[in-house]
């Protein structure tokens, strides 16, 4: 299951998805939303999605974690709109026979999902002022692919 | 041929659109349409060094090639998931 929504997350959705009687662990990460950003309070988070795209990306996601770890059965879900301090905007359930290579196929759902699945964030600060959450520097550093190789520095 | 160009977050704001259906000549690429962009918003530019670009769901770059009815987007530095 990879989807994109605006309902409520609750997580019985990604768990029933991956759960089989092979399973040996069930991995469940909840992204919440924090009300604060380095200490700046935060009133609350507004999500856009593209959400065939993203949907599309989650399913690659999955696919690369079955090329590492053999885990077949990978859910994510994000939810779009407007999120409460507290409220989950992200779910990710991984089930393995073993529960190493699912905490680790989890962290690198998440991981992959913040790189690769076109999703948006919006801060609106306690304050009034709102803004659209640049990446880290990190983002910036890594070549992208519409530069030339004579552009990347 | 016809594309249909999508804008999401800061590029949709900019704009004051979140989708345009754009005419481009024959053999135009993800390169004619942002020049056509900074010719109506030349701050856009800016954002092109960090900015990506799809066609029909799958990353591109400012050289791949367009056809008829392709879905074009604008993709800006994605954020999705929490601050963890």
């Amino acid at each position: 299951m990879f989807k994109i929504t605006t309902e409520v997350i609750t997580g019985e959705e990604v768990r029933e998805a991956v759960e089989g009687p092979d399973a040996g662990a069930v991995v469940l990460f909840f992204g919440t939303v924090r009300n604060n950003t380095d200490g700046r309070p935060v009133k609350c988070l507004e999500y856009e999605a593209y959400p065939p795209m993203a949907e599309k990306k989650m399913a690659e996601i999955a696919q690369e974690i079955s090329d590492k770890w053999g885990i077949e059965r990978v859910a994510m879900t994000h939810r779009v709109g407007k999120l409460e301090i507290g409220e989950v905007s992200v779910a990710v359930a991984v089930a393995s026979p073993h529960r190493k290579d699912g905490f680790e196929a989890c962290r690198y759902a998440m991981d992959r999902l913040k790189q690769i699945v076109p999703i948006w964030k919006r801060e609106v600060w306690a304050d009034g002022e709102a803004e659209w959450v640049k990446p880290d520097a990190v983002f910036f550093d890594t070549p992208k692919p519409h530069k030339t190789a004579s552009q990347i520095d | 041929m016809n594309v249909t160009v999508k804008y999401f977050a800061v590029c949709h704001e900019m704009l004051d659109r979140s989708e345009e259906e754009m005419e481009l000549p024959d053999g135009a690429t993800i390169q004619t349409i942002l020049e056509r962009l900074e010719e109506e918003w030349p701050e856009i530019a800016e954002f092109y060094e960090v900015m990506q670009m799809s066609v029909n769901w799958e990353y591109a770059t400012e050289h791949t090639e367009l056809t008829e009815g392709d879905e074009v987007a604008l993709i800006p530095p994605v954020t999705g998931g929490c601050n963890v």
